[in-house]
């Protein structure tokens, strides 16, 4: 087992002083390698069970097993290394960065891991999603169905055990959007990467063999709807 | 991709802000340097100037000060003349003596003493003991008659506390630079340099002389900013204009002998002509109050004697006692006297400096740390400004991995980068200036500022460290430091982002 969460609960302190429980997760497993396609509505919770995954956020409560080592009370720095290592993620909006060619994004996200930068590795991963002949060319120059590609070779760079792609193909064309699916799921399934997708769209949860919803897994969740309509989540 | 590369490109994603940044704090450091050039340049430059080889200066009555200044420094205008034969009583006897033979009332005495001219002729024509005799006694008849008239025959008063003397007369310009009427010792015997140990050489020619035949009395030596201004060469002929700028020029015209080399004091702006050439120009012989009594008196005014004595005075002169523990007893003498003053111009230089030169120092050093401060915050706000649109790249970072002191040491060393690029510019473009400017320094110095060395210290005393390290090695890395630390806001602003919110 790669990923088990037991009894998961998440709360955000709202700035009028209340207290807006967001996940309450009883059980949640992901297998090494496998993959899972999550779905649910706005504002559900799905982005910050992913940071949560991901420690990028801090849980109030409950056990997240990672490679059956408990990651929810790690210090924030053990968490940093946690992600660097073992983490990949793929946001809605691509989130690269500018000042930064497409192999120096790729690089950037060996660099806070334990390996080494390892150019020739970068140079394969953008080879691999078809972006040879774009390794120099900065974000800005690059079409949206790129961007997203540099982000996937980017998440896959650390040689993570899990890819956590929120929404990747949002903000996509529907001519590339499904390039980009089968990108992620190849070379998730090449490098033996498990995989977290959430998505809204079924035409995408579809293809997945295991279909997650977030409504029946979060107990909180049609709460969470009707409160906030998604602002943190 | 190391740190310093994500910063580096961090910077230069924000080209223009991060190169204005830059710019201030490269002006900043130009004024820095500007600044510590000036100030160890005007301080190096009063080092040379007190390292004077004499201790005192004899002058008219008058401002200490402004003496000091116009025998010192050849500026501000000389005060008055003091008598020739207050100078001679600074010399041992027989440099007083030949000095009084050539003057009207030596000659008057000896040539109206016609009872003895007769007798020594008849008698040297006897010849024998009696002649001799006879001349012995005659002369010493002679003698008595010049001393009611002449001290003549004796030791100056002062001879016996001096070391040297030289006699300055000045007044004259050539260009605008001033024409200074002195004796050969001026650079045979006076030394120079912080310890007075150096001798003063010439890149081309030789010292002046007294009288030579090539030129007689009309030899002149000139510093090299002089040489170089006026473009003078050996065998060029200096005609000084009396009085000021714009006075009437000399017929009289000197020939340049020799040029100094360049010895970063005042020396260097001034044209040295022979005092007896000096002497013989027109307007420079004092007029004799009794001039009616010495009607027919013949005194010969050519080589080897010059004007003759009760025609001459000089502006003040320059003197070395014998031994440095006979200066307050003879200043003291000199200046309850009323002929003359006499002022330690050290003393008078350093109430100088004390008094202006130090607080404007001062002050612009207070200017610098103000400049220093001004970079500092506005590398502080350029960072700053650009991190609420930096929150979603910093937490980007955070995502891959980065740990909150890796995103924090990453805009320190934005921080360092923008210092240190405007300090090395500011650094060029201070030394390339004060280059540019390096010759109009040395012309009014003597310093010499190349662009890769360093600002003088700025200390007295070479045992501190302001006096023995250039306060350029330890302001222009103390402003990078400070504008590393002024990096600091912005980046504990990095570090406290909240990933979660900023993705």
């Amino acid at each position: 087992m790669l990923l088990q969460i037991d009894d998961l609960k998440k709360a955000y302190l709202q700035p009028d002083g209340e207290v807006l429980p967001i996940l309450d997760i009883p059980s949640y497993e992901v297998d090494k390698g496998e993959q899972v396609v999550l779905i649910g509505r706005s504002g559900g919770g799905k982005t910050t069970f992913l940071h949560s995954v991901a420690g990028i956020t801090t849980v109030d409560s409950g056990q997240i097993l990672f490679d059956s080592n408990p990651i929810q009370n790690l210090p924030e720095e053990a968490r940093d290394r946690f992600r660097a290592d073992n983490i990949g993620y793929v946001y809605q909006t691509f989130n690269l960065l500018s000042p930064f060619t497409a192999l120096e994004n790729v690089l950037l996200g060996m660099t806070f891991s334990k390996g080494k930068a390892d150019k020739e590795y970068a140079n394969w991963l953008l080879e691999r999603v078809g972006l040879s002949h774009r390794l120099t060319h900065k974000p800005d120059a690059l079409s949206v169905g790129e961007q997203q590609r540099v982000a996937v070779a980017r998440a896959l760079a650390n040689k993570p055990k899990l890819l956590l792609a929120d929404e990747p193909t949002a903000n996509i064309d529907p001519a590339n959007q499904q390039s980009i699916i089968d990108l992620i799921r190849e070379t998730c399934n090449e490098n033996d990467v498990a995989l977290i997708m959430v998505t809204h769209s079924m035409e995408v949860a579809d293809q997945f063999d295991r279909l997650d919803k977030l409504d029946d897994i979060n107990e909180l969740a049609p709460a969470v709807n009707a409160v906030t309509g998604g602002s943190h989540a | 991709m190391n740190l310093w590369n994500i910063a580096y490109r961090s910077v230069k994603q924000r080209r223009l802000a991060s190169m204005l940044t830059s710019i201030s704090m490269a002006l900043g450091v130009t004024l820095v340097v500007a600044v510590l050039t000036i100030s160890g340049v005007v301080k190096t430059s009063f080092e040379t100037s007190t390292s004077l080889g004499y201790n005192m200066v004899v002058g008219a009555k008058g401002g200490a000060l402004q003496l000091t200044m116009n025998s010192v420094f050849y500026l501000s205008e000389p005060i008055e003349n003091i008598p020739y034969e207050y100078y001679l009583e600074f010399l041992p006897l027989e440099q007083r003596q030949a000095a009084y033979e050539n003057s009207y009332k030596y000659q008057a005495v000896s040539q109206q003493d016609e009872l003895r001219n007769v007798v020594i002729s008849t008698t040297a024509a006897t010849g024998g003991l009696a002649a001799s005799i006879t001349q012995e006694i005659l002369n010493d008849h002679l003698d008595q008659q010049l001393e009611q008239v002449l001290p003549w025959k004796r030791q100056g008063k002062f001879s016996a506390f001096t070391g040297l003397v030289i006699p300055l007369c000045l007044g004259d310009y050539f260009g605008t630079f001033r024409v200074i009427g002195t004796t050969p010792a001026l650079f045979n015997e006076l030394k120079y340099g912080p310890q007075a140990d150096r001798q003063y050489t010439f890149t081309e020619g030789r010292n002046f002389v007294t009288h030579s035949d090539e030129h007689g009395f009309y030899e002149a030596v000139v510093g090299a900013t002089v040489a170089r201004e006026m473009n003078l060469t050996l065998g060029s002929e200096i005609q000084p204009s009396h009085g000021a700028q714009s006075g009437e020029v000399h017929a009289t015209a000197f020939t340049v002998v020799g040029i100094l080399d360049s010895t970063g004091t005042p020396n260097d702006r001034g044209v040295f002509i022979n005092i007896e050439g000096f002497y013989l120009m027109d307007d420079h012989a004092k007029p004799v109050d009794q001039e009616e009594d010495f009607q027919g008196v013949e005194v010969d005014k050519t080589a080897p004697n010059g004007l003759t004595l009760e025609n001459r005075e000089i502006t003040s002169m320059l003197l070395l006692t014998g031994n440095p523990i006979f200066a307050p007893s003879l200043e003291n003498t000199i200046n309850e006297a009323n002929t003359a003053q006499a002022v330690f111009p050290i003393k008078e230089i350093s109430i100088l400096f004390d008094s202006f030169v130090d607080p404007a120092r001062d002050l612009l050093l207070v200017i610098t740390i103000l400049v220093c401060l001004v970079s500092a915050v506005s590398i502080l706000v350029s960072i700053y400004n650009t991190m609420s649109e930096r929150r979603k790249e910093i937490a980007i970072l955070r995502s891959l991995g980065a740990r909150r002191n890796t995103v924090m040491f990453i805009i320190m060393i934005e921080s360092f980068i923008l210092s240190a690029f405007g300090g090395i510019l500011g650094f060029i473009c201070g030394h390339g200036l004060i280059t540019l400017g390096s010759d109009a320094i040395e012309g009014r110095t003597g310093i010499s500022i190349g662009f890769f060395e360093f600002a003088p210290p700025l200390g007295m005393n070479p045992e501190t460290i302001m006096g023995s390290v250039s306060p350029e090695l330890m302001i222009i890395p103390g402003m990078i430091l400070l504008s590393v630390v002024a990096g600091i806001l912005p980046a504990i602003s990095a570090y406290r982002t909240d990933v979660s919110q900023s993705l």
